[in-house]
């Protein structure tokens, strides 16, 4: 166990570093200085010097991104160059919209998911479950995004039940936050929890076919008991795994939503980010997302081989 | 669903829309490079059958030659991954065990960590919005799916006979990856492949959709769903239309690629994931 786990932790670094390595070289590729853009066309050379210096941004490629890094480790992820203020502190603004809405997407995809999946299972080659598994290709084939503007038609336009748009803030309270947040939640939900509903159903069908639930039928257990005694628990472990990885999946894929909605998330701040060409904002935000991403991935493998030693093996 | 039932229903779906998309070469019922304002937002009726858009643009028009754009960029990205992934899995499987494997398969790790959207994004908002560049960062992620298939596959089938024959004929292990490996793989690239075009419909259409993609004036469907954007709420048409579009295109090419699945390995029949 030891040694797989720091044979992923090792991988965990390696990504990382790529992952920082690529973002920068990205960003640092972008024509134009920064300092000059913000100081606008008639600024002396030596201001434009001395505000280069105050962003970081004067010395060598290496010692730069050296800087980089080593600020984000310590929690500081530069000054944006649009609202002079610490990266940090727009992240912190907009975190609060954009964890909240993947988790609340999360629960709402496992929810909706994991009773579709067992029935789908239990149900095996009979119409429910043709039904089932039509349904949820179909789920897989729309786009959150289309599906969220579809929501918002219905929704909001047309039975006026939520807001089309905007986030009130959590000042205005628990529940308001959480209606303007459920459009987006249910647009973001639909695509995994088809995922997971799939994925459900084939592990379970999969345990049913062990000799245990054989076993467990003939000690006098009705299809449904072993199903929930027997079978669930075995066939969650692959399921755990996907809901683990969905959580960063769908951080990344609150990006686009919340365009759609325009919610003050990180999805949002990168994309004016890189329209006001705020490339400290992107570089930090966008590494701050990929960290998050591979970090939970990390430890859903880990977690994982916790439970099932078979997988220590590569 | 039967495998048969959902192959061709897939087929039916994709070729469809491929059929639109290669029709629009020589024709479409409009052309969608001249604008009518004056026509704007018709409702569909005998002149547009399905109505026009905001710049009185024939939507049958955009929708075909969207199709084309939707289509070019995903099987582009999908090109990439297979010219570039797939020789990269045989070669580490030719090569299984060495450090150069070990290489292959860590960099596909790296990758395949990566959250594939915000590196689109960041790729195209850094290189500038274009399809090309859509085309790119869609197809960078494509590689590591394929090599890591391609290794997968080719390592069981080195330990068969016929490769060991091969190698008693003195055959290499590029020779004999391209002769005996890569023939007997094919039947699983094809059903990635699909997978990998269906995915790549989606990401194009969402790389569009923020303004990160296909630009104006080539209509993409992702595109013509950001121009819907502010019009939707008077004419829910012009986003209902082009999202049906990406809806069939896609359930077609999933359809077609679980149904090769199930046709090429009846194993699998019975759990239908």
């Amino acid at each position: 166990m030891i040694r797989y786990a720091a044979s992923r932790l090792l991988s965990l670094v390696l990504s990382l570093v790529a992952a920082s390595v690529v973002i920068f070289a990205l960003v640092e590729v972008v024509p134009g200085d920064p300092a000059a853009f913000m100081l606008g066309l008639n600024a002396s050379p030596e201001t434009v010097a001395a505000l280069r210096a105050e962003l970081g941004l004067s010395g060598s490629v290496v010692s730069r991104y050296l800087g980089w890094i080593g600020g984000m480790v310590q929690g500081d992820f530069g000054t944006s160059y649009t609202y002079r203020v610490p990266v940090s502190e727009l992240i912190l603004q907009r975190i609060w919209v954009s964890v909240p809405l993947a988790g609340y997407a999360l629960i709402l995809s496992t929810v909706i998911a994991l009773p579709i999946g067992i029935l789908s299972a239990a149900r095996r080659g009979r119409p429910v479950d043709y039904g089932i598994m039509g349904f949820t290709q179909l789920g897989i084939a729309v786009p959150n995004f289309w599906f969220a503007m579809l929501l918002v038609l219905l929704f909001a336009i047309t039975l006026q039940l939520v807001p089309a748009g905007g986030f009130p803030g959590w000042e205005a309270g628990f529940w308001a936050g959480m209606t303007a947040l459920t459009l987006p939640a249910i647009a973001l939900a639909l695509p995994q929890a088809s995922i997971l509903a799939r994925v459900m159903r084939s592990a379970l069908i999969e345990t049913l076919g062990q000799d245990y639930m054989r076993t467990a039928r003939a000690k006098g257990l009705s299809e449904g008991q072993a199903i929930c005694r027997h079978g669930l628990r075995n066939a969650l472990i692959p399921v755990l795994t996907i809901i683990g990885l969905q959580f960063s999946f769908l951080l990344a894929g609150a990006i686009i939503i919340e365009n759609v909605f325009f919610l003050p998330g990180l999805g949002r701040l990168i994309f004016q980010g890189i329209t006001q060409r705020d490339l400290i904002v992107v570089e930090s935000v966008t590494m701050l997302l990929v960290f998050a991403v591979i970090t939970v991935t990390f430890l859903v493998d880990i977690a994982y081989a916790a439970v099932d030693p078979r997988l220590r093996r590569r | 669903m039967r495998a048969g039932v959902q192959l061709w229903l897939g087929v039916l779906l994709t070729g469809a829309v491929m059929l639109a998309a290669a029709v629009s070469f020589i024709w479409t019922p409009y052309d969608v490079t001249q604008l009518a304002i004056a026509a704007k937002l018709q409702s569909p009726g005998p002149d547009y059958l399905l109505g026009t858009d905001h710049l009185g643009r024939d939507m049958v028009s955009m929708l075909m030659v969207g199709a084309r754009t939707s289509i070019a960029v995903a099987l582009v990205a999908v090109g990439i991954g297979i010219t570039l992934g797939v020789p990269l899995g045989l070669w580490a499987a030719a090569t299984r065990g060495s450090l150069t494997d070990e290489i292959v398969m860590r960099g596909n790790d790296v990758i395949f960590a990566f959250p594939s959207l915000v590196i689109a994004i960041l790729i195209t908002a850094v290189f500038g919005p274009s399809a090309i560049n859509a085309i790119i960062a869609i197809g960078i992620f494509n590689i590591p799916v394929f090599a890591r298939v391609a290794r997968g596959a080719a390592l069981s089938l080195w330990t068969r006979e016929f490769v060991l024959a091969a190698r008693v004929a003195g055959k290499r292990g590029a020779r004999i990856s391209a002769e005996h490996i890569l023939p007997n793989i094919a039947n699983l690239l094809i059903v990635q492949g699909t997978i990998q075009f269906s995915l790549g419909i989606l990401a194009e259409a969402g790389l569009s959709y923020v303004g990160l993609g296909t630009q104006p004036p080539t209509p993409s469907w992702g595109r013509m769903l950001a121009d819907a954007q502010t019009f939707f709420y008077g004419t829910p048409r012009v986003a209902v239309l082009p999202g049906l579009a990406i809806v069939l295109m896609v359930l077609g090419l999933n359809l077609m690629g679980d149904g090769l699945r199930d046709a090429l390995d009846p194993r699998l029949r019975k759990t239908v994931q």
